[in-house]
């Protein structure tokens, strides 16, 4: 299974996406650069964490003008799985794939630590092999992960069963010193109405192997295995 | 090498026939301007000689920033000689932009830590990121790409606003500098006492990792090779930098001093990062350097000195981001994220699109020369010519008089028996000592670090040393910053060796074999005799320690004239420390695991309480003897450990440091995922202050299954290391409980980890988030 995964200049999590992919198995990752025009052939697209274009304007707002990206919404438009992580999420709301935006956190503190969310809803590529409230620990690492919409939008996320993750405490109850942003309704995750773009804050890739102190982002990435053995099958 | 008759470049061969011409609208040189450069008479004199003539005023520039202490090491360099610096896995010692040990496997670990404390007591979050920024590239430039950094950062005690403002800002700036390029934060430290006062230490350290093979040093060989600059442009920011750096501060440098602090861009640092990293790799280029403290002037004639060249450059051809530059802003401007590159003769385009690629520019602004000139052009005529060699390496080095200075003296004989007085329940002393930023959790510090990019991190900041695993390998590398400045001021020589044990001793707790250090020399005005006796007394007591723990010195920075108003810090000789777990499983952390394992405590507790954190929280006072070093013990104490941890005997190992045995219980308790209750009964018959509080070196606790408890005491005997049962880990619900026959502490453990936890933000909360930006 062929995953891209887009570096954009100031990328930083790219390498450990890839990694990611490589130690679960089963996945071929390739790289593409912002510059890229074209996917080519792949069956899903991780854009991955970091500070594309320095991210000096706002989170995400230059990388979803750069040439790659018209061709990661076209695949996803055709309703190729694409997932965005912590900066991947919020250049994914800049270009219209999700709706929201990523606000800096409440405290105006960079904060990176382990937090606990809970799966909301296994009917996507991308949480199929978690149960449904499961609490996974996984790290953040962010400065602007507050996730805004209107009122409106959080209604339509909350009716249609699009909020993915919501920040918990370790046993899945939602206070508000788990929310380690502000983010409205504790969400860590949302895919849009089509399901096969998910965006969220928190890193899977850093939760893989036990030596990293833990395992729970893993089923992330067999959830997208097994949606596209499906696919494929 | 390039064949110099069809070299694309000029090649002059009789450099020193060459004068330069003043530029229309410089200054005289007077004695008065000479001394504005910060060049003594004698010094100036040395550099008539060299020259043979009057320098112009461009070269006056370029001597001031080379022969300052922070480039030439002038007060310094004499001792630093003292200190090891060779081991066989030692690839490459001091002298270049990093130490490179062999770390196995093909592998090779570049690290180096260097300091950023004037530019942070102006400015401290650009102070800060900048340090950072600098580190990084220092690392890179080896060839290696950077995998962890650390900080290690002093402050005056956070109840003035001034310094929670400082604090804050140097926290922020190398978070968002680290996080930008996406380099785990893995560890550090931080202290605050008032000697700190209008003073900071930033000091960065990083760690790189590379294969043997693309090790690349900063050297400009091969005539008619041309000199690139890359990276970012040059512009009029941090002018001067590195003779600012060597001067005493006073209450006006904080607005007269800004222009010299520079600014960070880490975007531009993590393209630079990339593009450097594939260009080394590419086979294009011969050499390449870090334009950082004193900038083109100083990785220029540092890139020729070492190579045994000259170079010849063309200020008009570098990349400039402001109109009208003179050539004596260009090379001594130290804007940031540059690189100074020494190219293959014709491959010139090949570098060129390796940094469009990564956005960046390269631009061809001289070339190496054979004649061992560093020579300076405007326009096409030459504004500086100065022999290479005697200006990087023919710096007056100078060794001086040391004295103890009578302060010291005086706070060394003070008697500290009515301290040692109080018995009974301790625990409202022992609960404001857990309170005291010095003691209480850092977490506030490593929440804004990413600490976990990278996916390498094993263990993270809070624990006695971070450790990272390395991709592909059994082993991994775990690294430590330490150096108690109150034992250093107390006792220098016994204060060096405290942080280089006390250093080896985290990595040992975590599993690691100490290896090697890099250091950064803080300290006041060395011209004043007390305190030249305070850096040389210091580098004397590191270099009988790491000659004993065979951990040698491959590279460092010195930051002297750390004063305000005539006031120093304490003298603070921090250690960075790297080690080398053979099995990642080996990583071993300061929690307590398991309800009812054992307690174990290695080492000697003597009846001392000098310089320690109990006597300035609870009696405002710096005094008494610094606690003794005993080596040996410590030596033999470390052996003893490492085997316990490499066997699998043990599951928690701490080092007792500040707040002593009892602040060291409490961090095993409460750090952990689950705060665990303790059980402990001391038996010692000393004064309980001395027992719960002092800061005795050379100890250790240790958590065993209660299987494994006899035969980590037979460990210990058979290594000749004290050590004795002290208690057991309770519960969550389980109280935190010493007794000793003269005293006790007693305490809810949820209680103690909220005070553990929550000083920090309590008393930052107090800087709103606006004042930090």
């Amino acid at each position: 299974m062929k995953v891209a995964v887009i570096t954009f200049p100031g990328s930083n999590c790219d390498y450990d996406c890839y990694q990611a992919l490589k130690t679960l198995g089963g996945f071929e990752p390739e790289f593409r650069w912002h510059r890229d025009e074209k996917l080519g052939d792949v069956d899903a697209v991780l854009l991955p964490g970091g500070f594309s274009y320095g991210d000096y304007l706002r989170s995400g707002a230059i990388a979803r003008f750069s040439p790659i990206m018209e061709a990661v919404v076209e695949f996803a438009r055709a309703g190729g799985p694409v997932a965005g992580i912590c900066n991947g999420f919020q250049i994914l709301c800049e270009s219209g794939l999700l709706p929201g935006a990523l606000l800096p956190n409440e405290s105006l503190l960079f904060r990176s630590y382990d937090v606990h969310i809970r799966v909301e809803t296994v009917r996507t590529p991308f949480t199929s092999a978690y149960e449904r409230h499961q609490v996974l620990r996984i790290p953040i690492a962010h400065g602007d992960g507050n996730f805004h919409a209107d009122d409106e939008t959080l209604a339509e996320l909350e009716g249609d069963d699009r909020i993915v993750f919501r920040y918990v405490d370790a046993d899945g109850s939602l206070t508000p010193e788990a929310n380690p942003n502000g983010s409205a309704h504790h969400i860590a995750g949302i895919v849009n109405a089509s399901r096969n773009v998910l965006g969220m804050m928190p890193h899977p890739e850093r939760a893989v192997e036990p030596v990293l102190g833990s395992t729970d982002g893993a089923g992330l990435f067999t959830s997208l295995r097994r949606h596209l053995e499906g696919a494929m099958a | 090498m390039t064949d110099p008759t069809t070299s694309p470049s000029p090649v002059t061969t009789d450099g020193g026939a060459v004068i330069p011409r003043p530029r229309p609208g410089d200054p005289e040189i007077t004695a008065e301007v000479v001394e504005a450069h910060g060049l003594s008479a004698e010094e100036y004199e040395r550099v008539l000689g060299i020259l043979s003539r009057t320098p112009t005023f461009t070269e006056l520039g370029i001597f001031s920033a080379m022969w300052s202490e922070h480039c030439g090491y002038k007060n310094s360099k004499r001792l630093l000689m003292l200190l090891p610096t060779e081991a066989p896995w030692v690839i490459q010692g001091p002298g270049e932009n990093a130490g490179v040990i062999d770390v196995g496997d093909g592998l090779a670990l570049a690290f180096k830590i260097e300091s950023h404390n004037h530019p942070s007591a102006v400015e401290p979050y650009q102070g800060a990121a900048t340090g950072v920024g600098g580190i990084l590239r220092d690392i890179f430039t080896m060839g290696a790409r950077p995998i962890a950094v650390l900080d290690s950062l002093r402050f005056g005690d956070l109840d003035s606003g001034r310094n929670r403002y400082l604090f804050a800002g140097v926290v922020k700036g190398v978070g968002d500098y680290g996080n930008c390029v996406g380099i785990p934060n893995i560890g550090g430290e931080v202290f605050f006492d008032r000697a700190y006062d209008g003073n900071p230490l930033v000091n960065a350290m990083a760690l790189g990792l590379m294969k043997r093979e693309d090790l690349i040093k900063g050297e400009a060989s091969g005539v008619g090779n041309p000199i690139m600059a890359v990276g970012a442009r040059t512009g009029r920011d941090g002018i001067h930098g590195a003779t600012f750096a060597s001067e005493e501060l006073s209450e006006d440098s904080d607005e007269s001093s800004r222009p010299q602090v520079q600014v960070g861009d880490p975007f531009t640092e993590k393209l630079l990062l990339e593009a450097s990293l594939e260009l080394i790799r590419s086979g294009h280029i011969v050499g390449i350097q870090d334009m950082g403290a004193a900038g083109v002037t100083s990785s220029a004639s540092e890139m020729a000195g070492r190579a045994g060249s000259g170079v010849e450059l063309e200020m008009a051809d570098v990349p400039v981001r402001e109109e009208g530059m003179t050539p004596y802003e260009i090379l001594l401007s130290e804007s940031q994220e540059r690189m100074l590159v020494a190219a293959k003769a014709g491959r010139e385009d090949e570098v060129r699109k390796i940094l469009a690629k990564w956005e960046l520019e390269a631009e061809v602004i001289g070339a190496v020369t054979d004649d061992g000139y560093f020579r300076i052009l405007e326009d096409g005529e030459v504004v500086a010519n100065i022999p290479a060699l005697p200006l990087t390496d023919g710096c007056p080095t100078y060794e001086r008089e040391g004295i103890e200075g009578e302060d010291v003296k005086e706070a060394r004989r003070r008697d500290l028996s009515p301290v040692l007085e109080p018995e009974g329940d301790l625990t409202e002393p022992f609960m404001r000592l857990m309170g005291s930023p010095n003691v209480a959790s850092k977490r506030w510090i490593y929440d804004q670090y990413d600490t976990t990019v990278r996916t390498s991190t094993v263990v993270r900041p809070g624990s006695d040393a971070g450790v990272v695993r390395l991709r592909g390998t059994r082993r991994a590398i775990a690294a430590t910053t330490d150096c108690n400045g109150r034992f250093c001021w107390l006792n220098p020589r016994e204060g060096a060796k405290a942080a280089v044990a006390e250093a080896a001793r985290n990595l040992v707790c975590s599993g690691a074999l100490p290896t090697a250090i890099t250091n950064n020399l803080n300290f006041g005005n060395p011209l004043k005799p007390h305190i030249y006796h305070q850096l040389r007394e210091a580098v004397l007591g590191m270099a009988e320690a790491c000659s004993l723990f065979e951990t040698p010195v491959t590279g460092g920075n010195v930051s002297l004239f750390n004063e305000t108003d005539g006031k120093a810090i304490y003298p603070t000789p921090v250690v960075g420390m790297v080690g080398i777990l053979d099995d990642v499983d080996h990583a071993t952390r300061a929690a307590f695991q398991v309800e009812g394992d054992s307690i174990i405590l290695l080492g000697e507790t003597s009846e001392e309480i000098g310089g320690s954190e109990y006597l300035y929280r609870e009696h405002g006072e710096v005094a008494g003897e610094a606690p003794s070093v005993d080596l040996l013990a410590e030596r033999r104490l470390q052996h003893a450990v490492l085997g316990m941890i490499q066997k699998g005997h043990i599951r928690s190992a701490h080092d007792c440091s500040e707040g002593g045995l009892a602040a060291a219980l409490a961090e095993s308790a409460v750090s952990g995922e689950r705060a665990l209750g303790v059980d402990v009964q001391l038996h010692a018959r000393i004064a309980p202050v001395a027992l719960f509080f002092g800061e005795s070196t050379g100890r250790v606790i240790l958590s065993c299954s209660a299987d494994e408890e006899s035969r980590v005491l037979e460990i210990a005997r058979s290594h000749g290391v004290p050590a004795q049962l002290i208690g057991r880990v309770g519960g969550t619900a389980s109280p935190f409980s010493i007794r000793a026959p003269r005293g006790s502490i007693e305490i809810p453990v949820e209680t103690l980890r909220e005070r553990y936890f929550g000083t920090l933000p309590e008393l930052m909360a107090q800087t709103a988030a606006e004042e930090v930006r």
